[in-house]
Order: structure tokens, then C-alpha cells, then sequence
């Protein structure tokens, strides 16, 4: 049970609303230390597995000098003003397409993008873009609501539909697993029963995207009544 | 041999990175100066040049930037947000060539992870074929980055100063990802896994079959919860749950268990802090005041699917 007791750090350090990076090392330690490795030791072996996985920031820091040179020559303003002249988008339909696309270049093991390659500089200005042509501009509570959105549209789209028709992650990694555990799966039912709950997903998205909608036009109404 | 490595663009970034810290440090008016330069350039050397170094240097440099976190000796300063009005008619100039670089980033990695792996020059081939993926991608930021200079007009300086601030935003949630990868790794050699497995066998009656199938899939979303992913989930749930009481003492499907399995996994992802590259640093990436917001968005999308999935998997695996 005392190998527990860095989970337990975690959860606590959750819900005390400390900070994440915090939490996470003191866990880590704790689990070291108390598994019986010495301090030296788990320092050494979370210096290893930074190492290792140190490539996790790589997407990010060569994407943001990108985005932040075009945001000052305004991208995002630009993206709107596309955005607002197409006049049957809102913001939930944007999010939708948005979803189904990410959705399909999954399905063949093909990332079209992440928070900070699409999100941010594209699929956010357009949302709220569209969300400006309904009547009032958005307040900022509507506004991080459709962030907030946005980045769910990107996690759920890429989440539900890997590796269905090209197999390169975690249907692979499912295969890995029972080949080793002497137990005989085939690649294309594991694909197969992929399937329903990426169906499922556009399902919900649309229904998900219509309530955000309706809440958008709802305080878009009522902002109007407030200030005649 | 290969000609171009992850680590060369780690490099890269480690410069990147280092930039930073020096226009941190140059400026005078930043609130948390020293802290933030300081915090800077330790990241650049653990990223910059972490595999030359020995591990214990790495997890001290490590434990030196939670410190200074955990300290709040490290901040952004209030950048003004453009001017609306300016940034519209900046946007008039140059128009639609302003998506330009964006796209090019996927359209590069894309291709070039289709085809930069048979590029062969003899023995030396251009790249590792399993870092093919990650190699394309730098290959298109840099692609981007060019193309978003030339359009421009700016120079590297500017590249550095407005990724500087981006990244800023970012601070110490850039690095939580991997942090979270040596804590679930960390969790893999104390074997906190089989533990907790053991744990969930005897608490509950898995002797009905869908008990076990809904001890299985809750197990997925509570340990991808616990340690931020599923594929960490993955083996020790099926080890200790799935197969023993869903295939072996009921003879269920295991693929039908094993992609639902992962499916369910999936919706624990979405609605925990542990998985901060999908979570946390979206939110802050988006400048959201609430760091929970994009997990409160993606909870009701994670019930509807993993009822979903519970429903399927029982109808299906036996």
C-alpha cells in the first residue's frame, strides 16, 4: 500500500488547487522514495524520463514564432473577416467541421494539426469570427466558452477515430500488447470495433456544438436588452 | 547513419528557448526578471542538450524550475493586446497570404512523413524511420516560419519576441507533459499498476458479467485520470481486470474488449488535469481565465461516450 502514497500526493495536490508542475514532482518523488530508491535516484530517473520525452515540447516552441509574428500582422482578424462572409456559419457548425475534419485525417493516422498549430491561429478566430456575425459581439464570458470549445473539438476529434483505416498508434499499441500477452487479436476487427464509437462522436459533437449555440444566442439576446 | 535526428531539432528548440531568456533578461521592465531568465535558460539546456547530459543533471535542472515555479519567481509581463483597429488594417495589406505559413506546416509534415523515410543516400539515410513523424513536423514549422518572415517582412529577432511571448504565456505548463511521462514512468517501476488492479478485483463482484465489463472501463477512465493517459492505463487495467474476469471466467471477445477498452480510456483523458498537453496547456495556450474550462467543456462529451461504449462492449463482447 505504501507504493500508493505518490498517488495520493496527486490527488491531494489536485484538489487543493496547487500548482501542476509542483504536484507532479512532489508525487514522483514521493513514489520513488517510498518504493525504497534513494533521493539521488528518482532525480536521476526523472532527468531520464524528461530526456526521454523531452520531444513532447518540439510541436510547440517551433510553432509559436509562427503564429505570434503573423497574430501582430493580424491572422486573426483576417481569419474573422473570412469567416464572416461565409453567413450560414456560426460558431457550433465551425466547431463541428472542425471536429469531422480532425476526425478523418485521424482515421489515416494523419495529424493536421494541435492547440497551437490550428487552434489557436485558425479554427478560434473563425468561431469567433462567426459568432460576431450573430446579433452583438461576444461578451468574455461567450468567448472563452467558445475557446474552451475549440479546444474540446480538437481532443475529441483526434481522440475517437485514430488509426481506423491506417493503424499507427494506439490500435497498434492494443495489438503489442495481446501479441505479448499470447493471445490472438487481428488488427482489422480491433479497427472494426473502432468504428461505432467514432460515429458516435460526431453524434454527440453535434449535439454538444447546438447547445453552444443556443447558449451564444441566448447571451448575445440578452446582452442587446441591457444596453438598448 | 541518419542525417537529420530529433535531437539536432531539440537543439534548435533549446535555442529557441535560450533566446528567451536572454530578451527576459534584457528587459527591464519584466516584473519577475531574474526568476523568469533564470527559469529560461535552465529549460533551454534540459531541452537543448538533455541526452549529452547525465540524468541526475537533468532532474536537479528539473527540480531547479519546479522550484523557482513553486516559488512564483516566474511570470509573463502584462503584453498589450494589439490594437484592434490597427491589427484590421495590417490585415488588409497582405490578406489571405497571411494563412499561408499555417498551412504549409501540415501540408510539409504531412508529405514529408509519407516520403522523407526512403530517402536514402547509400548507407546514410536522411532520417530514423520511427522519428520520421516528429522530423517532418519540424521540418514544416521551420518551412512556416520562413514563408511567415518573407510574407512579413520581420526578421529573427521578431520570430524570437513573439514566440518569446506566446511561450510566456505557456511558463511552466510547456513542460508538464513530459513531467507527467517520467511521474506515470516513475509509477511503472514502483508497481503502483498492479496494486491498484488487485485492488479493484477484490472490492467488487466481477463474477457478473457486467460488472466486470463496467469494473474494466470505469478502471480505464479512474487510471487514465490518476496518471493523465490511457495507453498507461491500458496494460494495467487489462492485465489486472479485463482479461482474467472478461475473457478467461466469461469468454469474452478481447477485440471488442481491447478497442472499447482503449475508447474508455480515452474519456477519462478528457477530463482530467494529469493529461495537461491535451488539458492545461490548451486553456492557457487560449489565454482562458479558468485553467478548468477546457475540461468542463469536454465532460458531457466524456459521459455520452463512455456510456456509449459500456452499452456497446456488453452488448458485443460476450
Amino acid at each position: 500500500m505504501i507504493t500508493l502514497l505518490g498517488l495520493f500526493v496527486v490527488v491531494i495536490g489536485f484538489t487543493l488547487r496547487a500548482n501542476p508542475l509542483l504536484v507532479v514532482v512532489a508525487g514522483g518523488l514521493t513514489t520513488g522514495v517510498a518504493a525504497g530508491f534513494s533521493f539521488n535516484e528518482v532525480v536521476a530517473m526523472i532527468g531520464q524520463f524528461f530526456t526521454d520525452n523531452r520531444a513532447l515540447v518540439l510541436p510547440i516552441i517551433l510553432m509559436v514564432p509562427i503564429v505570434g509574428v503573423l497574430e501582430r500582422h493580424g491572422l486573426q482578424e483576417r481569419v474573422a473577416l473570412l469567416i464572416r462572409r461565409a453567413t450560414a456559419a456560426t460558431a457550433g457548425r465551425v466547431l463541428w467541421i472542425y471536429q469531422l475534419l480532425r476526425g478523418v485525417t485521424s482515421m489515416f493516422g494523419l495529424s493536421i494539426g494541435n492547440h497551437a498549430a490550428m487552434v489557436r491561429p485558425l479554427i478560434v478566430p473563425m468561431a469567433e469570427g462567426a459568432a460576431l456575425v450573430r446579433p452583438g459581439t461576444p461578451s468574455p464570458q461567450s468567448r472563452e466558452e467558445i475557446r474552451a470549445h475549440a479546444a474540446a473539438a480538437e481532443n475529441v476529434g483526434n481522440f475517437f477515430s485514430d488509426d481506423i483505416v491506417v493503424a499507427v498508434g494506439a490500435l497498434l499499441l492494443i495489438k503489442a500488447f495481446f501479441d505479448s500477452a499470447g493471445i490472438v487479436v487481428a488488427l482489422s476487427d480491433l479497427k472494426l470495433w473502432s468504428l461505432p464509437t467514432a460515429l458516435w462522436v460526431v453524434l454527440v459533437g453535434w449535439w454538444r456544438y447546438r447547445r453552444l449555440d443556443a447558449r451564444l444566442k441566448k447571451a448575445a439576446a440578452a446582452a442587446k436588452e441591457r444596453a438598448p | 547513419m541518419t542525417l537529420l535526428t530529433l535531437d539536432l531539432f531539440l537543439l534548435g528548440c533549446g535555442g529557441v528557448l535560450a533566446a528567451v531568456g536572454a530578451l527576459v533578461a534584457r528587459d527591464a521592465t519584466h516584473p519577475q526578471r531574474w526568476g523568469s531568465a533564470i527559469f529560461w535558460l535552465l529549460l533551454a539546456v534540459a531541452v537543448g542538450l538533455g541526452k549529452w547530459l547525465p540524468p541526475i543533471v537533468v532532474g536537479y535542472a528539473v527540480l531547479g524550475l519546479t522550484s523557482l515555479v513553486a516559488t512564483k519567481r516566474v511570470g509573463a509581463p502584462q503584453f498589450a493586446r494589439g490594437d484592434s483597429v490597427v491589427l484590421t488594417k495590417r490585415a488588409e495589406v497582405l490578406g489571405n497570404r497571411l494563412l499561408w505559413p499555417v498551412l504549409w506546416v501540415p501540408v510539409v509534415a504531412i508529405v514529408g512523413g509519407a516520403v522523407l523515410d526512403s530517402v536514402k543516400f547509400g548507407d546514410v539515410s536522411l532520417v530514423n524511420p520511427k522519428q520520421v513523424a516528429q522530423i517532418a513536423l519540424g521540418l514544416g514549422c521551420i518551412v512556416g516560419l520562413a514563408t511567415a518572415l518573407r510574407t512579413t517582412g520581420e526578421g529573427p529577432l521578431a520570430a524570437a519576441r513573439e514566440g518569446g511571448r506566446l511561450l510566456q504565456l505557456l511558463s511552466w505548463s510547456l513542460i508538464l507533459p513530459a513531467m507527467l511521462a517520467a511521474l506515470g514512468g516513475i509509477m511503472g517501476k514502483a508497481g503502483v499498476g498492479s496494486v491498484i488492479a488487485g485492488l479493484v478485483a477484490t472490492a467488487l463482484p466481477v463474477q457478473f458479467p457486467l460488472v466486470a465489463v463496467v469494473a474494466y472501463c470505469g478502471g480505464m477512465v479512474l487510471f487514465t485520470v490518476l496518471l493523465g493517459n490511457a495507453f498507461a492505463a491500458f496494460p494495467v487495467m487489462t492485465l489486472g481486470v479485463g482479461l482474467p474476469f472478461i475473457v478467461q471466467a466469461h469468454g469474452g471477445d478481447p477485440a471488442v474488449m481491447g478497442a472499447l477498452g482503449m475508447l474508455s480510456g480515452y474519456c477519462g483523458t478528457l477530463v482530467t488535469p494529469m493529461a495537461a498537453n491535451f488539458n492545461i496547456v490548451p486553456a492557457r495556450l487560449l489565454e482562458l481565465k479558468d485553467q478548468y474550462a477546457v475540461i468542463k467543456a469536454q465532460a458531457p462529451f466524456a459521459a455520452a461516450i463512455w456510456v456509449f461504449n459500456v452499452g456497446l462492449m456488453y452488448g458485443c463482447v460476450y
